[in-house]
């Protein structure tokens, strides 16, 4: 009757958002008077395996079939749906993620689960299974009463802080049956910017916006996010534009992201970019237009001109 | 071919959310409905296959009679027929079980949808729909191209994207650039009039989640300003009172 958590792997390593994920699944199962499962596909090594026991799982399952090294969210949630089934768990975790979603929606299609999707607590199971989740592009929040004898829950990134301890979590081999079908999809190429923080898993991220005037001063931008240890992100007209890639317009048309520190430099603060990053903890603006209204969304603001500004945010940093 | 369309009628992105009876419901006072941003990628592409092959296009709502002004904006920017399943969409469960036995009657080559619907954000119909046919199901989809049996498409990725073949029947979450906007013409909404639009009781399972209630978030604190010619004390403030750095 364990919590099964899906626990995404990048190069090996077990995501942070899947930490995450693993952290809140346990919670659940001390709620519910039950252990916590992760179910890891891929190849990693067995220390990594058993690191998701820092998190609170007792056991891992790990799928290593060579056939699902390359991510794959159909097979994936074939897989998922079995580890589900063997371990007979009722509450399936995943972080929100590519993948992840991707898994979510097949997931809960097998197994006819109440989904609960942006997920942004832990859930309420005083009075039946209830869960509090984001809407209306980070807007408002729901209370979902979800019916269904399996759920599945999708968390958003930062709904939880996880608290790592040094327990190692037993790790079983898993080789449930891979359907034909699920490769009926083959991937030709892939472009992947490399050795950059990826955007939807950072703690910390600087944006910027049209008052950069170009994509030729992006390098003010990348310093002080180089310096922070942030990842980067923009407004809809700058990818619109090409002056950065799609991956990283964040808003209603593009990423949400629940970052701890969010930078806007030079964005104006629509409605629509708010949208996706009304949910960070901490907000900063700077923009050289007092009446701007990101101010408005902001924990601290400067008035200024960003092409002054940030090269001397960029030192302060380097000097703390 | 055959091409379903599946739209929301969501309010429009500038909407102040609010909610009335206790914060069970959204409050509709003065709200614009719109078709979905997302839906409306996947449409203007399939009316482009419909230009380039002759492909047939239907377009698909499961909502109440209030959202009819959207699907007939969909005929108007090209779609042939709409049906409409008449039950309130809060499940995302249920209405994949709608548009699944629509698709099952119908044997589409391609059901486009938005990467995600802008009220409840849940990005999953597709999937759920594409579980319920035994079809592919892919997202975030940017670029679509069909060759014959095949389709050839770019798919968002974290941090970059993928080039994927896949044979037809396909079920695809649509998002930019996969085409632009299209806004109707006054010929596209004279012949809307007469384009049928089906109205079908839903059938199938009962809701698996209900919403118990509402809320909005709390107000941010008053913002702290920092003058420009001081702007180093930001970083001291993020690392000593905000502790985020
Ligand atoms: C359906 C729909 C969906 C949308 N989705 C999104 C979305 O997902 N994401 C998104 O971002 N937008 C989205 N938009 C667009 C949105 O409405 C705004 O147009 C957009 O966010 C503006 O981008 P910006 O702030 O970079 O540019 P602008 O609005 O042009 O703002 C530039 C800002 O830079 C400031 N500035 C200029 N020079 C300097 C300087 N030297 N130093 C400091 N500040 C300077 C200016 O004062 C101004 O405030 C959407 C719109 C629609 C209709
Ligand atoms: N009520 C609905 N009627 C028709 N299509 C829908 C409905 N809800 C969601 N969809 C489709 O599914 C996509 C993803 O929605 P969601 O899973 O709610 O984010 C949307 O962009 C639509 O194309």
């Amino acid at each position: 009757m364990s919590v099964l958590i899906f626990a995404e792997l990048d190069e090996g390593k077990i995501k942070k958002s899947a930490q995450e994920a693993i952290f809140y699944g346990a919670k659940v199962a001390q709620m519910m008077g039950t252990s916590a499962t992760a179910i890891i596909i891929g190849s990693a090594d067995n220390t990594e395996l058993a690191s998701a026991g820092n998190f609170g799982a007792t056991k891992v399952l790990h799928a290593a079939d060579a056939k699902l090294n390359e991510p794959n969210g159909m097979a994936y949630a074939t897989v998922v749906a079995a580890a589900a089934q063997q371990e007979n768990s009722k509450v399936v975790v995943l972080a929100k993620s590519s993948l992840g979603d991707a898994m979510t929606a097949r997931l809960a299609g097998k197994l006819k689960a109440g989904l609960a999707a942006n997920v942004v607590d832990l859930p309420d199971l005083s009075n039946g299974f209830r869960v509090k989740s984001s809407i209306y592009t980070g807007k408002a929040f729901a209370y979902n009463e979800l019916k269904a004898d399996v759920k599945i829950l999708a968390i958003k990134k930062n709904t939880i802080t996880p608290e790592a301890s040094d327990a190692a979590a037993i790790v079983e081999p898993f080789t449930p049956t891979l359907n034909d079908a699920d490769f009926a999809i083959s991937v030709k190429s892939t472009e992947k910017s490399s050795g950059d923080i990826l955007l939807p898993e950072a703690d910390l991220v600087v944006s910027a916006g049209r008052g950069l005037k170009g994509p030729e001063n992006w390098g003010i931008v990348e310093d002080l996010a180089k310096a922070l240890h942030a990842a980067t992100a923009c407004s809809k007209p700058v990818s619109d534009l090409d002056w950065r890639p799609h991956s990283e317009h964040v808003g209603q048309t593009g990423l949400k992201i629940s970052p701890n520190l969010y930078i806007a430099c030079g964005i104006s603060g629509a409605i629509q970019h708010l949208a996706g990053v009304n949910s960070s903890k901490v907000i900063v603006v700077i923009n050289k237009d007092a009446d701007a209204p990101f101010f408005k969304s902001a924990d601290y603001g400067i008035v200024g001109d960003v092409f002054d500004v940030l090269p001397r945010l960029t030192k302060a940093v380097n000097a703390l | 071919m055959k091409i379903l369309v599946c739209v929301t009628s969501v309010p429009d992105t500038t909407t102040k959310i609010a909610f009335t009876d206790n914060n069970t419901k959204l409050n509709k006072a003065g709200v614009t409905f719109i078709t979905g941003p997302y839906d409306d990628y996947a449409l203007a592409r399939a009316v482009e296959l419909k230009e380039k092959t002759g492909a047939s296009v239907t377009v698909l709502n499961v909502g109440e009679a209030d959202s009819e002004p959207v699907l007939r904006k969909c005929l108007a920017i090209g779609a042939d027929d709409a049906i409409r399943i008449n039950a309130e969409p809060t499940d995302a469960y249920f209405v994949a079980e709608q548009i699944a036995a629509i698709a099952k009657q119908n044997q589409y080559d391609l059901i486009l949808m938005g990467r995600e619907s802008i009220d409840f954000n849940g990005g999953q119909v597709h999937g759920i729909v594409g579980e319920m046919l035994n079809t592919p199901s892919i997202s975030p989809v940017m670029l679509l191209d069909i060759d014959g049996e095949t389709a050839k498409i770019t798919r968002e990725i974290e941090g970059g994207k993928e080039s994927l073949e896949a044979k037809l029947p396909l079920v695809l979450g649509c998002q930019e650039p996969i085409a632009e906007w299209k806004i109707p013409n006054m010929r596209g909404i004279m012949t809307a009039r007469t384009k049928p639009l089906n109205v079908v009781e839903p059938s199938g399972t009962d809701k698996l989640t209900t919403v118990a209630s509402y809320e909005l978030p709390a107000p941010r604190g008053a913002v702290k300003m920092i003058p420009a010619d001081e702007a180093e004390k930001l970083i001291q403030l993020l690392h000593s009172e905000a502790k985020v750095i």
